[in-house]
């Protein structure tokens, strides 16, 4: 990986404990809730969040996404650039 | 009125996923800018019950609700504050405490704490005692800072919340360095919006320019330093803008407020607008009301805007602006929010601009927010 990357393949991302993610049934989507905001989550950034529980590493999470997600293109990149952006929001650590 | 976190739009497809329970009007302190209505104190004996509040809770989440703020006034004057928290924590909303601090006790914080509260937002005037007791008429600056100290200690995420004006504006390299001595971590400066007693302290709260770009300045540099471990918001006050703030994320789009009397509201200014009625939850449910109420569906999408905002290709972008204002300052709510350069009625907002940079200003004594401070009687 890139060495300018946040996350390495062996790191545990894991989500900011100010942040609340759960599925919301009245807009079909999985929701990130902290001080007076709301992000509404698609669905492959919410599988990725899901795995963000300090347990899983960033090499397990592209493996499993990579079954969830048969048919996207470079999915790898497009994980750990949402990663990158997510820890530069602040929802993440390591 | 523009919250942390609420610059960016939000598409909630028709729901109002952004509930703000105004518990109260009444307060202990007497805020130049306080937002509430000019006779606040006309509704002191319309409060909802607590039963009525639950009603509330049970039918906003139905239709979709998922941010909550519990407001006022001083929310903590309700002493079933935690008894609606934990309602609403059950129900699954993320629930938001917007106070001054005044009677957030250690054993009140703990209720709060095991009601499931998430988040508490604190207003600081200053970041000195003389000018904090001065602007919000109370001795409540060391306070406010031992309460924001608590509510750190017993583990809360917080939003240290500073409005601005002219005469706290200089001081931002100070608020900056109290609130990272804090440990905030959300900073709000939240410059006033000119409505209700901030409109009639207009003139001597308006800061200059210069002052706006000097505060800027020191934000970019705090922003640099700390990263973060504090996110700063700055937004610009729209005086200052060439175009008017998405007011409200557009009107009846995503904000639905509850005021302390039932009156289902748009945005808590929107009692300033004459010639509209104000239904409540007493009388009607939450779902008629956001969905079908005449008030809500005044000035919903674009078939109510004049020109210029009628074919302007930002109209989707700030939807006119705030109705408040174009009334407050216009005489019409339907017309473009005047903090728009292309608003033909834009000249108020410079003519204000700049009286705030004449250098000579004879200061006049500042209408503190109580009981009988101005006759209300010419509204009627």
């Amino acid at each position: 990986m890139s060495e300018n990357m946040y996350f390495q393949p062996e790191h545990r991302p894991r989500l900011n404990p100010t942040y609340v993610f759960r599925w919301e049934k009245s807009q079909d989507t999985f929701v990130l809730l902290y001080p007076e905001g709301i992000v509404k989550l698609s669905a492959s950034a919410s599988e990725i969040l899901k795995r963000c529980t300090g347990e899983s590493t960033v090499a397990d999470i592209v493996a499993e996404l990579k079954d969830l997600f048969v048919d996207a293109a470079d999915i790898e990149r497009s994980i750990h650039r949402f990663l990158e952006v997510s820890h530069v929001k602040g929802w993440i650590g390591n | 009125m523009s919250k942390a976190g609420s610059a960016i739009s939000l598409d909630g497809q028709g729901k109002p996923m952004w509930l703000l329970l105004e518990l109260t009007y009444r307060c202990p302190l007497k805020c130049v800018w306080c937002n509430n209505p000019l006779d606040f104190e006309k509704y002191d004996k319309q409060e909802l019950s607590t039963e009525e509040w639950k009603r509330v809770l049970h039918e906003g989440r139905e239709l979709g609700a998922l941010q909550l703020g519990f407001s006022g006034g001083e929310p903590l004057l309700r002493d079933d504050l935690e008894e609606l928290v934990e309602e609403a924590e059950r129900l699954g909303y993320y629930t938001n405490l917007i106070t001054s601090g005044v009677g957030l006790t250690p054993e009140r914080l703990q209720a709060l704490k095991k009601a499931g509260l998430k988040q508490i937002q604190i207003s600081l005037q200053s970041a000195n005692r003389s000018l904090t007791n001065e602007l919000c008429g109370a001795r409540a600056h060391d306070l406010k800072v031992k309460v924001a100290r608590l509510i750190k200690a017993e583990g809360f995420p917080m939003v240290l919340n500073v409005p601005i004006c002219r005469q706290n504006i200089d001081q931002a390299e100070e608020i900056l360095a109290l609130a990272e001595d804090i440990g905030v971590d959300y900073l709000e400066f939240a410059n006033i919006q000119y409505y209700n007693w901030a409109l009639l302290n207009r003139e001597e709260l308006l800061p200059t320019r210069e002052q706006i770009e000097h505060a800027e300045a020191a934000v970019a540099a705090a922003r640099e330093r700390l990263g973060k471990r504090m996110i700063i918001y700055f937004v610009v006050p729209d005086y200052y803008a060439s175009r008017p703030k998405a007011c409200m994320n557009g009107w009846g789009t995503i904000h639905l407020t509850i005021a302390p009397d039932g009156a289902a509201l748009p945005c808590q200014e929107v009692r300033v607008i004459e010639g509209l009625e104000f239904p409540t939850v007493r009388e009607h449910s939450l779902d008629w009301l956001w969905n079908d109420s005449p008030l809500f569906k005044k000035f919903r999408g674009d078939e109510w805007m004049q020109e210029p905002c009628r074919t302007c290709a930002e109209k989707e972008k700030d939807f006119g602006g705030c109705r408040c204002q174009a009334f407050l300052l216009t005489g019409d709510a339907a017309n473009t929010d005047p903090a728009c350069a292309k608003s033909p009625h834009h000249y108020v907002i410079e003519m204000a601009v700049n009286k705030a940079r004449q250098k000579h200003h004879e200061p006049r004594p500042l209408v503190r927010r109580q009981r009988g401070a101005v006759t209300t009687a010419f509204m009627e």
